[in-house]
């Protein structure tokens, strides 16, 4: 995925001496500086949403083996603290950050300065009031109890606004840009910011304002619910990789072929594999036979992705050693590879007879949006803030717990609760020779918390590799530019790290 | 540039068939659905629920039962529903048609609560329900579900104690100080009258055409016996 500086640039015509590489990053410079306003709230809402998502994700991991704490707080039981923490991750924390990374990216590779910035200030300022009030009326007892889609209905009407300007703003970047080439990254993201509004208004309109009759309304729930993982957050994680692997490495992806495989399968699969959700329940079973056989063939996009992205690394592993941009990218490739073959296991009826209703699913569901996707956007981030703010991270300490706290914490929470699923779902179904069961669901609960006390260990661990980022973060916000621009986020700082030309 | 079409025609399209098949294609093909009259029973099935039921039901979903609920029956021989004593049919399409919201829930920390109605009946089922929102810990020693006292009401006894006090049901230590009384909000009332009203026992006669008849796993059922209907835990 090289990029050819083309036509000579402003600044390249103004000194005809200069190396057309240093031509093209000062391109690349006025263009990162138009995207400053936008990006910088898009990133800061991101992460002050994802310190308030961690503390309700402890709050209710904590409550789940010891559910006498914080009982007796109405507008923080269970259900509700769960729900805020979920709401506030996913469309606080992962969707301004992939919407910020997204139009950055689009930006770049349209090479396109960024036009009408306001409508974006607009749209950030938009989603953000409606998130806000969308979880406040969660804490208060407004929620839908509509998976994914708890936000009261009056959320979600500015979040369906603030949506619609991101996209209209990026077809306009998308059709100005002077750039000839439609790059990988450029169709997932252009595809993800499609396809989110057209699940997002379907699924609100069918289920909340105008419901569907019986289970019609389950179907469409997960036809949501497992898209916006398939269709919106996948395609910008998958983008990032696609665009910062090669570029951080200095070398271009391994196969162009292998990524539109990888992107056609996906586009074609993903869609129908959410109806696995409902694996024996009350909906026609030939949909839940297409749901599983398009779950299956999710192992294609999947290993193709994974081969391009791996046969691309390979010879540079070294590099994991400066660059902190490529140790969250890599082990977000990796696990995204991992989780997606799970999930393509998981559908199996046999398998699902065992596994759903269980915490396996919960461990799954983060295994792909945290270990996958939210660790490529702080791989994304570290690379996009120095090139914005033209200051260097402030610490690098910070940055190696940062890594390190997250990588084993996310791990630790999926292999434990995972464990703790399979115990669940064994312990639920087994039958003594004379065909009753054998447990209780008392004693399956009880069997349970070690590893439900395990993924409150790992969130520990994350929270303090969050806190870390975020003190880096704003540490960052309040320095002083510097006058050198684009220089690399490093541990070190070897020159032949950065791409010299793109 | 010129590539542009044809990339978002897929895209569009791609999107589009999955919106078809899972979406559209349902809603025609049972998304009308209608009550059925049995007349043997001279009722309407699925039964409209009471008015408190459905409050009740909007309780359920503002606390979020569902994150540790299923409202979903399993076949029998798939999971062993049925051998739990949840219901000894699968549920059906037909089951959720008079329900504005469908809450079939993905998780099952505690037990499916489809067939609640079925287990918790009447006077004692409603004493039970009470102490067991009062604090689980009284009924199911153990448990992780959080409690629901915030749903009762501890007052001063002015007058006549009142006869929807419920201290009498809950144990020595959750009793309130003397000249008090426990009594339970109107959300709590609507809460279990919900539970009390959720009972899927009707099988209807011609469910076959819209029911799941998923492909008999024969061997694959790892080890579970065939389907008996033992009563169970
Ligand atoms: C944190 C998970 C959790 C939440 C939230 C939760 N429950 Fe439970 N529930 C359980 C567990 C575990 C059990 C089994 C042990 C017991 O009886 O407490 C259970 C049992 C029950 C039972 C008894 C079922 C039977 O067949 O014995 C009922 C009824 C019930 N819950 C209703 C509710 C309602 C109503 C809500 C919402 C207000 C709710 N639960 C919220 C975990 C939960």
């Amino acid at each position: 995925m090289s990029e050819q500086p083309s036509t000579p640039t402003i600044v390249a015509s103004f000194k005809p001496g200069a190396r057309a590489d240093i031509a093209a990053r000062a391109e690349l410079s006025e263009i990162d500086a138009s995207t400053r306003a936008p990006l910088m709230l898009f990133l800061v809402s991101a992460v002050l949403w994802l310190i308030v998502g961690t503390a309700f994700a402890i709050i209710s991991s904590y409550k789940l083996h010891s559910p006498g704490f914080l009982g007796d707080i109405e507008w923080l039981t269970f259900g509700r603290a769960r729900t805020a923490h979920l709401n506030a991750v996913i469309y606080g924390w992962a969707t301004n950050a992939a919407v910020g990374v997204a139009f950055w990216l689009m930006a770049r590779l349209s090479r396109s300065v960024v036009r009408h910035g306001g409508i974006l200030l607009f749209a950030v300022a938009l989603w953000n009031i409606g998130v806000t009030i969308g979880i406040i009326g969660i804490l208060k007892g407004d929620s839908t109890s509509v998976e994914w889609l708890e936000m009261p209905t009056y959320a979600t009407p500015l979040l369906f606004i603030a949506y619609a300007l991101v996209g209209a703003w990026a077809v306009i970047t998308f059709r100005y840009g002077k750039s000839k080439h439609i790059y990988v990254s450029q169709w997932y993201i252009l595809a993800a910011l499609f396809w989110f509004p057209w699940l997002y208004s379907v699924a609100q309109m069918m289920i909340i304002f105008a419901p569907a009759r019986g289970t019609v309304q389950a179907l469409v729930n997960w036809w949501f619910g497992h898209n916006v993982l398939g269709l919106w957050f996948t395609p910008i994680g998958l983008a990032s990789v696609y665009y910062f692997l090669p570029k951080v490495l200095g070398k271009p992806i391994h196969s162009y072929y292998l990524s539109i495989l990888g992107f056609w399968s996906l586009a074609i699969f993903y869609n129908w594999a959410g109806v696995h959700h409902l694996v024996g329940g009350p909906v026609p079973a030939w949909v839940i036979t297409a749901g599983i056989a398009a779950s299956f063939m999710m192992v294609v996009p999947v290993v193709v992705t994974g081969i391009n992205h791996h046969l691309t690394m390979i010879g540079s592993f070294s590099a994991l050693k400066y660059s902190p941009t490529l140790r969250f990218i890599v082990f977000g490739a990796v696990n995204y590879t991992l989780t997606s073959l799970i999930g393509s296991l998981m559908a199996a009826r046999s398998v699902s007879e065992t596994l759903h209703f269980t915490h396996f699913v919960v461990a799954h569901a983060h295994h792909g949006m945290y270990a996958f996707f939210t660790m490529v956007m702080f791989g994304a981030i570290y690379y996009i803030l120095p090139r914005i703010l033209l200051r260097e991270w402030p610490n690098a300490t910070l940055i190696r717990t940062h890594f390190w706290a997250t990588a084993v914490g996310s791990m630790v929470y999926v292999v434990g609760l995972s464990i703790g699923g399979v115990v669940q779902g064994l312990m639920m179904n087994h039958t003594s020779p004379d065909g009753s069961v054998t447990y209780t669901v008392l004693q399956v609960v009880e069997a349970t918390i070690p590893y439900l006390f395990s993924r409150s260990v790992a969130g520990i661990l994350i929270t303090v590799g969050h806190l870390a980022f975020a003190v880096n973060f704003f540490w960052m916000l309040s320095k002083k530019p510097v006058s050198q621009s684009s220089a690399p986020t490093l541990f070190r700082n070897p020159e032949e790290m950065e791409l010299a030309a793109k | 540039m010129n590539r542009a079409p044809l990339l978002f025609l897929g895209i569009f399209m791609t999107l589009a068939f999955s919106w078809t098949g899972i979406v559209l294609i349902n809603q025609i093909s049972y998304g009308k659905l209608t009550p059925v009259y049995d007349e043997t029973e001279g009722k309407t099935f699925p039964l409209t629920p009471t008015g408190l039921a459905m409050q009740g039901k909007r309780v359920y979903e503002d606390l979020g039962c569902i994150y540790c609920h299923t409202q979903q029956v399993r076949r029998p021989g798939f999971g062993v529903d049925d051998k739990r004593g949840w219901g000894d049919r699968q549920s059906v399409a037909r089951d959720y048609i008079r329900e504005g919201r469908v809450l079939l829930g993905t998780m099952r920390t505690g037990p499916d609560l489809r067939n609640v109605g079925a287990r918790y009946v009447g006077e004692s089922g409603r004493e039970w329900h009470i102490r067991h929102f009062y604090d689980p810990q009284i009924t199911s020693p153990g448990s992780i579900m959080p409690h629901f006292a915030f749903l009762f009401e501890t007052r001063k006894i002015v007058g006549q104690p009142s006869p929807h006090a419920i201290q009498r049901l809950l144990p020595a230590d959750y009793q309130p100080p003397l000249g008090y009384e426990i009594v339970p909000t109107r959300r709590a009332d609507a809460l279990i009258e919900y539970l009390l009203s959720l009972n899927d026992s009707y099988t209807y006669p011609q469910e076959s055409r819209y029911i799941v008849t998923e492909p008999e796993p024969a061997s694959e059922t790892s080890g579970a016996a065939a389907p008996t209907t033992e009563p169970a835990k």
